[in-house]
């Protein structure tokens, strides 16, 4: 490790780095603006100057840009020197000139990094009496608000929004003081990246805007640590509450998980916590006064659980700590996991081969540095946005990497770099159903059926390994890509397959482990992740529980029967009629749930249970990363628990079980692992109840939290007791441990002089890295380090159409896809209208044109939406919105009737 | 003890001094206009509400009585939702009128509030707002920020210039 | 004089000592204020007088409270003790002809005795609050008291060899022409200031001080238990104003516009106000300077007081 000299002080630092990151990493506090630990320097903003000295003779030395410096052992350098301090605080009046006096109306405010920079530079006289420059704003969409006379100009967020996630239609215009950061003209932001604009930059240019409708200042959030539940990579995010209500959400750094960015389905999609559609109430339907209090329904409980057949079913977006409890209350043989045969068996195989299959399954930080992706099938920018962010990562820094072995320079001098990459690419294929945004970065794309990717993933697998069978009749041109795609992999080092249960194949699964397999049978480093539906939809496969179908097949036999439904709104993965039947066959159905759904709307009773806000719980994501979030806020409404809180009540109703059956999550967690070796490792997760330290429990609010003494006092004027939090170390206060918290209990990031998200390098071992102590989460799969001796070696056949008949497949779409994040006023709005898509081909067969009314007919659905007419489908084929509001659940893969 | 004996009559003699007690209800005080009594919610020169709902009064405020919630009308313009101040707990310190950045928030030379029921100590902002400009006449936020809020149009505020033409590259 | 005049006279004097006492409360807030530019409690009935019964109500109405871990016999008994060894020493107080309790011819010793006993109160109170800082108070209380006993009692002494009784009326009588402040005046300044501190007045009021000890012995005390103590504390000041007057100042004599009764009262609330004043413009000396100030001033100075006495009785009686 070189040792640098900084104010005489010498410090270790991390080689590679620069100045600037050699600083903020051991605790110095530089000011900058145009630097970002995820997009490198470009030593724009002038505002990170230091000196170097030559040697120790060295006394008047040089200004140089921090940031732009690499790291030299021995180097003498000095923040504090007078010169560098004039020339920063000078930098920040300069860039103060034009910035408005609108602080107290700006949503960045207590949390801006300019006002931080500013105090830290000691700039506090503005000595500019002249007019300042202005600008008019634009219309960005529901996500972002745009105020654009705060600008700073220093272009962090045209980097992040072109450079970074790819997008167009963010750029700068104008010229020298002029300059301008927004779209060609007013319109909504595309990207789906878009929100975390608003933590990029660094002054109140681009804001949340949803956090607008309900603003309140970071000092007044209570927040916690969470783990976003909006698909299944699992990002960690910070949810802050504010008089009952979420207010917002923001990114939490995991080194390898989300990294800086989370997508804005994560971010704009937690307002399905204060929706009125939330189940507030418990409902005994049927009854004079259908909203009851506890009492009333555990009384009424008791009836209904004993002396009958007791069925759970499960949840794919339930905690596991919930679904565990439910098993624990029905018993292993009466629960069943409420998704259809066919995904279960999907998501079966995935988990056989995740433990098993000996392949390693990356998290995306793996995903950003493998030098080679394969996509087969899953559609990643509607199912798994970040990841797909992550694949871009992959396709730049290989480029990049490819680009520094030619020239020697470091990967974080961001401008030269991407100078001598141009266009360069690292490798990445997209074998999808559809086009998709991924398909610009990708070098190969196809799109075509399930069973034709499958193929080509086997003719890929056969030509690294030519003991495994080649598909018999495969058409030249695909045999010749399936040859390119098998060579770029031989190049490459790293490699990772992705997957996953969205296109509802299960053949494109067992293609996926060839590939990976024969990968990392060449000696190289191979990854396979498989996407999945839900936030856990991972630990709830792991538990293994028989699908719903079976549920249906038993309760036909079977009368006198109690369901106890949670979280789960069987309509959405199963078929309407079989739904209906289960639930009319059932004597008595008790659903717990935050939503009202359709479910719900059949329930018998109805049980309130807290959103992820509202509760702790442990999500397993797509990499078998078990990972915890702790509850945000108590719910006003002390009805609305956690559900596995109620079905532990609802334990100590069943005859013949004690009283005193209250754990906590921890407690659960332990019991989990006795009863499910796959679980084994899942308790450490979560921090015990009991921890403190120094005695102290961790506090929510910060210190500045305000309005403690009013807020309450429309109600009462006397004060209440502080919320109790026997659940986890936090308190539901300001008082408390106030150091450093450890990775996995980090509420908010605020150190000293850090009010800003950028406070962030304080929490980090270096800049980029870990956080302190190690970052959050375990994973449950690394255990397994066998190798299996099974290949697949089954080929499905060639697609082929069939006359009067269409192949079903979805399509999916970042918002609207997810059942939670449409309930977010933004996001809803944001939801395209749901369609039915066939080739041009079809459309001509069918004489039907764009905006037509067409009917999908299956054999037991039978809906109409308007038609798309796609060009990059093969005839044939139709796709139906998977996820939707109001479009029944379909099975993918089978063949329907179409009508116009 | 010659001291001491000195003291004793200089004290005795105070009893014929004047006193220096205010009978308070028949008699009043002179209060300074910038005496710290009640607090007030002021209005511009314009007749809108001059708090903007920044929470700046309420980070200020040691005792933590000050609750609002900020929201914003069709222009963008901000004003609180609700503003409540907990005068049961309120030690008029002013903090919350040294942190107010428009002037919004201000203590006046009223101090008779005196309850017998602590709930109605604690004041709505119907009961804070008042129709005057306070202390500070003459000041509307909204015309110095850079903010288009229904006050003036971006580039009309004190202080600016018209909005920049992005299409043009003269310098 | 009869046995119902004589029960005339005790509760006469019982019922003009405790309004006396409770009075006070007004008079010294009342002075107080005065002396310090105020106006003082004035709201209450004609002068505010009524502050005596709105201070009395309080001091019954509240909680009547024995902490835990005192001792709780000796706790209650502590006040008791203060309120009756003063009024005892009422007793031998000639206050007109014919109108005294006892005529005991021990009189002033008796009066001695009984102040004696009033440290008990102090050292039970404190000891029995089983607190520090009221346990500090009771030990500074007991020094101060004992070490200003024996000044007050020699400084009496004096008085005694003029007279040559120890009888009160006879001394009273003795100053028929001249008062003893004259022919004492020593005797009398260090009577004064060995009464304040008996009755642990400001400026020595160190047993209590509540800038260094909160409220000292009685700090656990409250509701009429602190107010046995108040009023103890009334009544000794009384008690030392009235010997004062009778042993110094000529008892009742007085020109004959007024009655004696009248003389000797107006004398009395003389040295009252002159309590007060003490209060209102001394400050409170060191515990050690008080103490030092006692042993190492006062005795000395008295012994001399007393041989110089004795020597001129002795002169005057061989002439």
């Amino acid at each position: 490790m070189p040792t640098i000299i900084i104010d005489n002080i010498p410090y270790q630092v991390k080689a590679g780095s620069n100045l600037l990151e050699a600083c903020l990493g051991v605790g110095i506090d530089l000011p900058y603006f145009c630097w970002h630990p995820a997009l490198g320097s470009v030593g724009a903003c002038r505002q990170c100057a230091v000196k170097v000295f030559k040697d120790e003779q060295d006394n008047s030395g040089r200004l140089v840009m921090s940031c732009m410096e690499a790291i030299k052992d021995g180097i003498r350098i000095s923040v504090q020197d007078k010169g560098a301090k004039a020339f920063r605080e000078q930098v920040i009046e300069w860039l103060m000139t034009n910035h408005p006096h609108d602080c107290p109306v700006c949503d960045e405010g207590g949390s801006c990094h300019l006002q931080d920079m500013t105090v830290m530079t000691g700039h506090d006289y503005r000595r500019f009496k002249y007019k300042k420059r202005t600008y008019v704003n634009q219309y960005l969409g529901p996500l972002v608000h745009h105020e654009m006379n705060r600008c700073i100009q220093c272009y962090r967020c045209v980097r992040y929004y072109r450079d970074y996630a790819g997008g167009h239609d963010l750029n700068v215009f104008g010229a020298h003081n002029h300059v301008y950061f927004g779209r060609e003209k007013d319109g909504i932001l595309e990207s789906p990246f878009s929100g975390n604009l608003a933590e990029v930059c660094p002054t109140g240019v681009f804001t949340d805007k949803t956090l607008k409708q309900h603003y309140t200042r970071k000092w007044d959030l209570t927040s916690a640590p969470s783990v976003c539940q909006q698909c299944s990579v699992g990002c960690n995010i910070l949810a802050g509450e504010r008089y009952g209500q979420l207010r917002n959400v923001l990114n939490r750094y995991h080194s390898e998980v989300n990294g800086y960015f989370i997508c804005d389905r994560g971010r704009f999609g937690y307002e399905h916590v204060n929706n009125v559609n939330r189940i507030r109430q418990p409902i005994i339907r049927n009854l004079t006064v259908e909203a009851v209090d506890e009492t009333t329904l555990l009384t009424h409980l008791q009836q209904v659980i004993n002396n009958r057949n007791l069925i759970g079913i499960g949840s794919p977006r339930a905690s596991v700590e919930s679904n565990y409890s439910l098993m624990h209350l029905v018993g292993k043989e009466n629960y069943y996991s409420g998704i259809s045969e066919d995904a279960t068996f999907i998501e079966r195989k995935i988990v056989d081969i995740l433990e098993n299959g000996g392949i390693h399954t990356p998290s995306l930080k793996e995903i950003e540095n493998a030098d080679a992706v394969i996509v087969l099938g899953e559609d990643i920018w509607n199912t798994a946005p970040v990841m797909a962010l992550s694949v871009r990562q992959s396709v730049m820094k290989t480029a990049a990497r490819e680009a520094m072995t030619q020239i020697s320079t470091p990967a974080w001098n961001d401008a030269a770099v991407r100078e001598r990459v141009q266009e360069d690419r690292g490798y990445f294929a997209n074998l999808a159903i559809t086009e998709s945004p991924v398909d610009e970065w990708s070098t190969h794309t196809y799109h075509s059926v399930p069973d034709n990717i499958a193929r080509l993933a086997f003719a890929i697998a056969s030509k690294l390994r030519p003991e495994l069978p080649l598909p018999e009749g495969m058409p030249e041109a695909d045999l010749q890509l399936a040859e390119r795609v098998a060579g770029a992999l031989e190049n490459a080092k790293h490699v990772v397959v992705i997957s996953g249960s969205g296109p509802g194949s299960e053949t494109l699964v067992r293609a996926a482990y060839n590939i990976a397999r024969a990968v990392q049978e060449k000696g190289k480093t191979a990854g396979l992740a498989f996407v999945l539906p839900e936030s856990n939809s991972m630990g709830a496969a792991m538990m293994k529980a028989p699908s719903f179908d079976k549920a249906l097949q038993r309760i036909r036999k079977e009368n006198n029967t109690t369901v106890i439904i949670l979280e789960n709104d069987l309509y959405r993965y199963n078929s309407t009629t079989d739904v209906d039947q289960f639930l009319d066959t059932c004597k008595s159905i008790i659903a717990i749930d935050s939503l009202n759904t359709l479910t719900t709307g059949k329930a018998h009773v109805l049980v309130p249970a807290a959103t992820f806000a509202e509760s702790d719980g442990t999500s397993i994501n797509y990499e078998g990363r078990a990972q915890h979030y702790y509850q945000v806020f108590m719910p006003a409404n002390p009805c609305i628990k956690e559900s596995w809180k109620w079905l532990w009540k609802m334990k100590s109703l069943m005859a013949g079980s004690a009283n005193g059956q209250e754990h906590h999550p921890d407690e659960i967690l332990k019991q989990i692992e006795s009863s499910y070796p796959q679980f084994t490792g899942i308790s450490a997760s979560a921090a015990p109840a009991d921890f403190r330290i120094y005695g102290q429990l961790l506090p929510r609010e910060p210190h500045r939290y305000s309005g403690r003494t009013a807020m309450l006092a429309n109600i009462g004027v006397s004060e209440p007791k502080p919320l109790d939090d026997g659940d986890s170390p936090f308190t539901f206060t300001m008082e408390g441990y106030q150091g450093l918290p450890p990775a996995p209990l980090i509420p908010f990031y605020w150190r000293p002089g850090w009010n800003s998200v950028q406070a962030l390098n304080k929490y980090q071992q270096e800049i980029g890295g870990p956080l302190r102590g190690g970052d959050p989460g375990i994973r449950l799969f690394d255990r397994n380090d066998k190798v299996a001796s099974w290949w697949f070696n089954d080929t499905p056949e060639a697609f082929a159409g069939r006359t009067g008949k269409w192949l079903l497949l979805p399509q999916y779409h970042v918002f609207g896809s997810a059942e939670m994040s449409r309930w977010s006023a933004a996001l809803d709005f944001l939801t395209p209208q749901p369609c039915i898509s066939i080739s041009q081909q079809d459309a001509a067969q069918l004489g039907v044109s764009e905006g037509h009314m067409l009917t999908i007919e299956t054999d037991k659905e039978r809906f109409s939406l308007p038609v798309a007419v796609r060009s990059d489908l093969v005839q044939g084929v139709v796709l139906a919105p998977a996820g939707f509001q109001s479009i029944p659940s379909l099975a993918w893969g089978t063949w329907i009737k179409i009508m116009a | 003890m010659l001291s001491n004996l000195r003291t004793m009559w200089l004290v005795f003699v105070h009893l014929f001094k004047k006193k220096a007690t205010v009978q308070y209800p028949e008699e009043k005080n002179t209060l300074r206009p910038r005496w710290r009594g009640r607090i007030v919610l002021t209005k511009d020169p314009d007749g809108g509400e001059r708090c903007v709902g920044c929470y700046l009064c309420a980070a200020a405020c040691p005792v933590d009585c000050i609750a609002l919630q900020a929201t914003e009308d069709k222009d963008g313009r901000r004003y609180p939702e609700f503003f409540r101040i907990n005068f049961s707990r309120c030690i008029f310190c002013g903090y919350c009128e040294e942190a107010c950045p428009t002037y919004a928030i201000q203590l006046i030379p009223d101090f008779e509030m005196a309850e017998y029921n602590r709930q109605n100590l604690v004041f709505e902002k119907e009961d804070l707002l008042i129709d005057s400009q306070g202390k500070y006449p003459g000041y509307n936020f909204y015309k110095v920020a850079g903010m288009d809020a229904g006050v003036k149009k971006k580039g009309e505020g004190e202080n600016e210039e018209p909005p920049v033409d992005i299409y043009s590259l003269l310098p | 004089m009869t046995v119902m005049q004589h029960i005339w006279i005790v509760l006469g004097v019982l019922f003009v000592l405790l309004n006396i006492a409770a009075g006070l409360i007004w008079v010294e807030r009342r002075l107080l204020a005065l002396w310090q530019d105020r106006l003082g409690p004035n709201r209450a009935g004609p002068l505010g007088i009524f502050i005596v019964l709105a201070d009395t109500l309080k001091l019954f109405f509240k909680e009547d409270w024995i902490p835990p871990f005192a001792d709780k016999w000796v706790f209650i008994t502590a006040p008791a003790i203060v309120a009756g060894s003063v009024l005892l020493s009422f007793v031998i107080i000639p206050f007109a002809p014919g109108i005294v309790v006892a005529d005991l011819n021990v009189g002033l010793l008796f009066f001695l005795a009984m102040s004696s006993l009033g440290v008990y109160s102090i050292v039970l109170g404190g000891w029995a609050s089983n607190n520090k800082y009221a346990l500090l108070g009771a030990m500074r209380g007991a020094s101060q008291m004992i070490a200003y006993e024996v000044f007050m009692g020699l400084s009496l002494m004096g008085v005694v060899m003029i007279t040559g009784s120890f009888n009160m009326g006879d001394i009273v009588d003795a100053q028929k022409n001249v008062w003893f402040c004259f022919t004492q005046p020593l005797g009398f300044i260090i009577f004064f200031i060995a009464g304040v501190a008996e009755t642990h007045r400001l400026p020595f009021d160190i047993p209590e001080a509540e800038s260094e000890l909160i409220a000292g012995f009685h700090a656990e005390y409250s509701g009429m238990k602190f107010g046995m103590f108040f009023i103890g504390e009334y009544l000794g000041i009384t008690l030392i104003s009235a010997m004062t007057v009778t042993l110094f100042f000529g008892g009742w004599h007085g020109p004959a516009f007024l009655p004696p009764l009248a003389w000797f009262a107006l004398k009395t609330i003389l040295f009252l106000g002159l309590f007060i004043l003490l209060r209102a413009s001394l400050p409170r000396p060191r515990y050690d300077q008080l103490i030092e100030y006692g042993w190492k001033v006062l005795l000395p100075v008295v012994l001399a007081n007393l041989m110089i006495t004795g020597a001129i009785a002795l002169w005057l009686k061989s002439t």
